[in-house]
């Protein structure tokens, strides 16, 4: 430690900067070194998964089997889908959650630091025992993510692997989402009241509750799914009083609240962009939180809506048909006051901002076609076909992931201190978005003609709309390969970065210096209504 | 580590934390050990208990730390409160948990038995695959998994298990007025009562699965009323387990005089815990074994 005897005396563990090597990752407690563990984690999981949907997207180029046997197909639907929820959105949201939270609220760091370090580093081995599988003899799981039985219980040997993995990525979400409920609950600088945190970090303070609520049954039925493979119990087998749909239930009772945990933080940082570049405070603050806490709250009640079609008696259809339903007011009341900030707003489109429009267009399309499929009587038409596929690829591709893109240009000067080059930002926005398009937009009519999802073959009046989704899955997997430049460019060096960074930038995290110290608020900041960007401060 | 002297007006955070990564490598190690043995292969056992060790040594590591700073005076109330509620959310997790396999019991009980017996909309599941197969509770299904078995009778053991339980709540609330009224010799003996209880509990709970496995022919193979008998009260009886071995730690460290009145986060955190396993085994009691 290079620190002077002064300082050293006067309070050491608050002034020493990060250790040396490779061992002041392994054994760092520092939120910033945690984040961007974090965030390349995802990133290397978001190339992995991406990789495995180009062999996905090269079968489906032409009808017939050209490239890989179906069986190895279905392990890449099935690993893509994995891959990508546990191992690329979930952590880049955590990431981004541990750079950017203490820093929103004046935190010195998450509140339980020990604890923290622990969240990530358990995701690295988890990833290599689920990727491991891959190279078994048996294969890796195929039976798709949902993991349903009794298809799931066919699994060779890979499949204890599979469910181990599972449960420690879902002790890794959960000790994350402890340490995000104290940060912000336990942390927050004097004066930093709930009514004026930055909306990122009530959706993560939503999100959090989220997660913990459902990643523990998530564990539960994967649990009975090893016992009933393993140890002779029939949860899931009628023969024994059981029930295959049983399954279903558990698992969608976890993933329904599980694709808002992938969405609300994203809602978070949209909710922070749009202000920034259109230069006028949130429209409607208060409202926005309601509605987030609307919307998890009603995602409790709605899981069935992924099980129209297993025979479930009618007042079940009905009342899940409904309740999906009344998810579109929340969701509305979003996107109205997203378009409102903007309304009149003095607006200027740098990167994050293009890809925040393109967020909002783009993720209430995924709402319209998920409204579509919560009607009962259509969805028996679509289930399980390429609009489903179509459906959670816009809220979770151009929702989810966009939502991190363009977090990930926003702070991205905060956090290396350099200015990315807008040039490339904007050829790697209007690549993506065209693209994203091209890809998924055709989607839609291949399932509404009736393609199934997760096969390897389809009839030959499919091929057309196929050639062009591939073309378009092609071109936006490169696309990626330009974000990863220029993070690493601008992570090496560009233009210096002011403190504020944007100009219409509000919030404590602008008022640090860029890059971010390895400490910052040891002592808390003095909050100063005008340099808040929400809530009920005066503007 | 720390060497720093204590300062009230920081929150305390630590440079390194060395555990967290031997916690990894101990927990892959108990996994992969698992997923071995149960694919059969013999090295599996071994790699698993390698694993346990591993966990508990860092555990004991983990926590040793946390207790010397604790008991150096590095934590001021505000990380004392972000343990508490990293602790009370810990415990609405396994809350989750324990509603995945009571949901399961629900569920199986009042639609899919129903259903299989030919209710509703499953009468010609009944007629077609399952005929004859009456909808009864307790149930090892239409096709009798398991062979015939008797189910273990609420109010014996159980009732027994209950009041165990029950007291034990008791008992470790005395332990906590003890502690607030620094009386530390009341303090250790209710805290040695409950783990005593605690561990009884345990005996008798062993008992009965040996009892139901030997003469009652009930098994974890004995249709969905086994699974979710033995699965409920399984997964209860290992919190049991490791919440009398908590107390057993918190108990020695009542002795060597590691809480105060004020300042007892680590006694109140296995208390809250000990709660919660008690109210588990409360519904279990009524939904498993009464109802
Ligand atoms: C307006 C809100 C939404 C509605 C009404 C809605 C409705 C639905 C329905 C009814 C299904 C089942 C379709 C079927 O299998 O037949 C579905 C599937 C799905 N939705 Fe949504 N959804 C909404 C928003 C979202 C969001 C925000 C996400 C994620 C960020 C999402 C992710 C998914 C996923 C991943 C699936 C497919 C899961 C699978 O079967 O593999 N949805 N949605
Ligand atoms: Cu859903």
């Amino acid at each position: 430690m290079s620190n002077t005897a002064a300082v050293q005396e006067h309070h050491d563990d608050a002034h020493h900067g990060p250790a040396k090597g490779l061992m002041r990752w392994v054994f760092t407690t520092n939120h910033k070194d945690i984040g961007t563990l974090y965030l390349l984690f995802a990133l290397l999981m978001f190339l992995v998964g991406g990789f495995m949907a180009m062999i996905i997207r090269a079968e489906l180029f032409q009808p017939g089997l050209q490239l890989v046997d179906p069986e190895f197909f279905n392990q890449m639907t099935t690993m893509h889908a994995l891959v990508m929820i546990f191992g690329a959105v979930m952590p880049a949201f955590v990431g981004l959650a541990n750079w950017m939270v203490p820093m929103m609220i004046g935190a010195p760091d998450m509140a339980l630091p020990r604890m923290n370090n622990w969240s990530f580093w358990i995701l690295p081995f988890a990833f290599v025992m689920l990727l491991s599988t891959l190279f078994m003899p048996s294969g890796g799981p195929a039976g798709g993510w949902t993991l349903y039985p009794p298809l799931s219980l066919q699994t060779g040997n890979s499949f204890a692997f599979v469910i181990f993995a599972i449960h420690m990525m879902g002790i890794s979400s959960i000790m994350g989402a402890i340490n995000i409920i104290a940060t912000i609950l336990n942390m927050r600088a004097p004066g930093m009241t709930l009514l004026r945190m930055p909306l990122f970090v009530w959706t993560w303070l939503i999100t959090a509750f989220l997660l913990i609520a459902v990643m523990p049954v998530l564990a539960g039925a994967v649990t009975m799914l090893l016992t009933d493979r393993f140890f002779d119990t029939s949860f899931f087998n009628a023969a024994g009083g059981g029930d295959p749909v049983m399954f279903q239930h558990i698992f969608w009772f976890f993933g329904h609240p599980e694709v808002y945990i992938m969405i609300l933080p994203a809602f978070g940082v949209i909710s922070e962009i749009i202000p920034t570049f259109a230069r006028k405070p949130l429209f409607g603050y208060s409202a926005m939180v309601y509605a987030t806490a609307s919307i998890a709250f009603l995602s409790f009640i709605v899981w069935a809506h992924h099980m129209f079609t297993v025979g479930m008696p009618l007042g079940g259809e009905l009342f899940f048909m409904y309740a999906t339903m009344v998810i579109a007011v929340p969701t509305g009341v979003k996107v109205f006051n997203w378009v409102s900030t903007m309304w009149r707003g003095s607006m200027t489109f740098e990167t994050p901002m293009l890809f925040a429009l393109a967020f909002v267009i783009l993720f209430t399309i995924g709402g319209f076609s998920g409204l579509m499929l919560a009607i009962v009587p259509a969805d028996f038409q679509y289930h399980d076909t390429y609009f489903v596929v179509a459906h959670f690829h816009y809220v979770l591709v151009t929702g989810a992931i966009f939502g991190i893109i363009a977090g990930v240009y926003y702070w991205l000067p905060k956090w290396t201190g350099h200015m990315y080059s807008e040039r490339l930002g904007k050829i790697h926005f209007w690549w993506s978005t065209i693209s994203v398009n091209v890809l998924f937009f055709p989607q839609h009519y291949l399932g509404l003609a009736g393609m199934p999802r997760r096969i390897p073959d389809y009839a030959v009046q499919f091929a057309d709309y196929n050639m062009i989704s591939s073309i378009g899955g092609f071109a936006f997997g490169l696309a990626q390969l330009l974000l990863v430049y220029i993070v690493w460019q601008t992570a090496r060096g560009g233009q210096k970065a002011t403190a504020q960074v944007w100009e219409g930038a509000k919030g404590l995290e602008w008022t640090v210096p860029s890059p971010a110290p390895y400490h910052t608020f040891e002592d808390p900041p003095v909050i100063d209504d005008s340099k808040l960007a929400h809530g009920d401060v005066a503007h | 580590m720390a060497h720093a002297k204590p300062d009230h007006n920081h929150y305390y955070v630590p440079h390194h934390a060395h555990w967290p990564i031997v916690g990894s490598i101990g927990v892959t190690a108990l996994v992969v050990g698992a997923a071995n043995m149960m694919n059969g292969s013999d090295f599996g056992v071994y790699l698993m208990y390698a694993g346990i060790a591993i966990v508990v040594v860092m555990l004991f590591g983990w926590f040793g730390e946390v207790i010397h700073e604790s008991v150096q005076g590095f934590y001021n109330r505000q990380v004392d409160t972000s343990f508490r509620m990293g602790m009370i959310w810990f415990i609405f997790s396994e809350v989750m948990f324990f509603a995945a396999f009571f949901g399961a019991l629900f569920y199986a009980r009042a639609l899919v038995v129903p259903w299989l017996g030919g209710e509703g909309s499953g009468a010609m599941t009944n007629a077609v695959l399952w005929q004859g197969f009456e909808a009864v509770w307790p149930t090892n299904g239409p096709a009798n998994l398991g062979g015939e078995f008797q189910t273990v009778p609420a109010f014996d053991v159980p009732l027994v298990n209950t009041l165990i339980l029950l007291t034990s709540g008791l008992t470790v609330t005395m332990a906590h007025w003890a502690l607030k009224k620094a009386q530390r010799k009341a303090l250790v003996l209710w805290l040695a009562a409950t783990v005593a209880l605690g561990f009884y509990f345990m005996y008798l709970q062993i008992g009965e699965y040996a009892h139901a496995y030997n003469e009652l022919g009930l098994t974890l193979g004995s249709g969905i009323y086994g699974s979710t008998f033995f699965m409920l009260t399984g997964f209860h009886g290992m919190h049991v387990t490791l919440g009398a071995i908590m107390l057993t730690v918190i108990m020695f460290r009542s002795m060597k005089g590691h809480f105060s009145d004020e300042n007892h986060f680590g006694f109140e955190a296995v208390a809250w815990y000990w709660h919660f396993v008690d109210v588990v085994w409360l519904g279990l009691f009524l939904f498993v074994y009464v109802l």
